[in-house]
This record gives structure tokens, sequence and C-alpha cells, in this order.
């Protein structure tokens, strides 16, 4: 079965979504996600998104689903890349993400997880 | 690409929304659309052909390569012979939905084209019309 890949860089899980996604993959990502920062006690994880021409509802939900189970299994996400046209789209559809922690690019969103687990 | 082109694709099972996706951006791109309106009509396109795909089925979409006044666009038909909308009023209501989804999909589709026609016949099927202008 078709799988997005999920890299392990010290205490954080990294995730580069690369394909146009369909909606199986998507949920296949969610659960595959929890089961590894189950059995890596992973305290982050970083979610690129910035080779994604859109961000439509499901994916949105996506996101914030994956957001919200990270935090219920005491690890962070931060969402990263997203393209400012995706981003106004976005926000025309109607999400605006709550709850979701969301960073410019990799670098920042590296620092962020880093930040928020020390402290 | 030239005016009065025309073209239908099956959109009948989740990887047929992909290739959805990827027909329209090819087209826009193709009308010399901006990317931010690409980004937008290929986000509604998304939303209206899992719609299709999850509340219709044996469902279609056409398209139209469209020429008015010196400028081009792109006109999309979702039609399926599902079950229908009972309540068009209700489903164009902004986080209603039916299913399980967050009732974003048609009014946010709505909001991300120039012009949007939703009809439906219970019983009958849904059809829904979005024109983009380049």
């Amino acid at each position: 079965m078709e799988r997005i890949p999920i890299l392990q860089m010290g205490q954080f899980l990294l995730v580069t979504i690369q394909v146009d996604m369909h909606d199986q993959l998507a949920l296949t990502l969610q659960e595959d996600l929890a089961e590894r920062i189950n059995a890596t006690s992973a305290r982050g994880v970083l979610i690129d998104i910035s080779a994604l021409d859109i961000v439509d509802s499901f994916i949105g939900r996506m996101i914030g689903t994956i957001s919200g189970l990270s935090r219920v299994m005491d690890a962070e996400t931060v969402v990263v890349g997203l393209q400012p046209a995706v981003a106004i789209t976005l926000v025309e559809l109607g999400l605006t993400l709550p709850g979701v922690s969301t960073a410019l690019n990799v670098e920042r969103g590296m620092k962020l997880l880093r930040e928020r687990v020390t402290t | 690409m030239s005016p009065g082109e025309s073209g239908t694709l099956p959109v009948r099972i989740e990887q047929d929304v992909v290739v959805a996706r990827q027909t329209v951006r090819k087209l826009a791109q193709d009308c010399g659309m901006r990317l931010i309106d690409m980004t937008k009509l290929v986000t509604a396109v998304s939303e209206l052909a899992r719609n299709t795909v999850v509340y219709g089925g044996d469902g279609d979409m056409d398209w139209h390569v469209l020429k008015e006044v010196g400028r081009l666009g792109l006109r999309l038909t979702f039609r399926d012979t599902g079950p229908g909308i009972p309540d068009l009023k209700l489903a164009m209501t902004d986080g209603w939905t039916s299913g399980n989804g967050m009732g974003l999909g048609l009014t946010g589709a709505k909001r991300l084209v120039d012009d949007f026609v939703l009809e439906s016949s219970p019983g009958e099927g849904t059809r829904v019309v979005i024109t983009r202008w380049v």
C-alpha cells in the first residue's frame, strides 16, 4: 500500500508530503503517525507541506486531526511551508486551522518545536 | 488550448478526484490563469469532485474552455445520478454537513469561483456548474 514516509530525528518525527494525496493516503498518514508517536515516544511532529499545490477541507481536517491527536499523545505538531496562494485559498474556503501551530519553513518549525519541548 | 474545447472525465472513485484536480490545473495553466486563481479553482474542483464521489455515484466532470469579450475562462460541470440534495438552502449553509465532513465543500467552493450554480432533484441527481475567468 502507498504510504507517506515518516522520518525520525531525535525526539521529533518529520513528514514531508510530496505527492498529490488522495483521501485514503491522508487517513493512512494519520494512523501511521499516531502509531509512530507511540512507538518512538516522539515529543514533536513537523509536517512540511511546501510541495502541496492545494489544501482542501479534507487535508485541512487531516492537519487538524493530526495536531489534536499528537497533543493528546504528549507531542507538539508544527505545520510548515504553506504556500501563499494555498494560504489565501484556505482562508477563503473558510479554514483557518484553529489550534494548529504553523511556521514559515522547516528551520523555523524545528526551532519552535525545540523551544516547546525543552520548556 | 482553444475556446470551445471540451471534454469529460469520470468522477467515481477517490483516485478520480486527484485526476480531476490535475486535469483542471493543466487546463488553467494552458489558459494562462494566475497561480492564485488556479489554486482557488483547483481547490473548488477538489471539494466538488469529492462530493460527487462520496454522495453522488456514477458521476462525471465536464470541462469547457470559454471565450467572452477577449477573455478565457473555464467552466466545469460536476454531475451525478445519486440521491440528490433534498434541501438546497440547507446544503448551502456553512458548517452544515449530511456526512462527516466539515460542511465547507459546497459553500467554500462557491466562494472560490466567479460563478456557481447548484441544481438537484431528489432521486435524480445533482449538478454543480462552476466558472472561473482568467
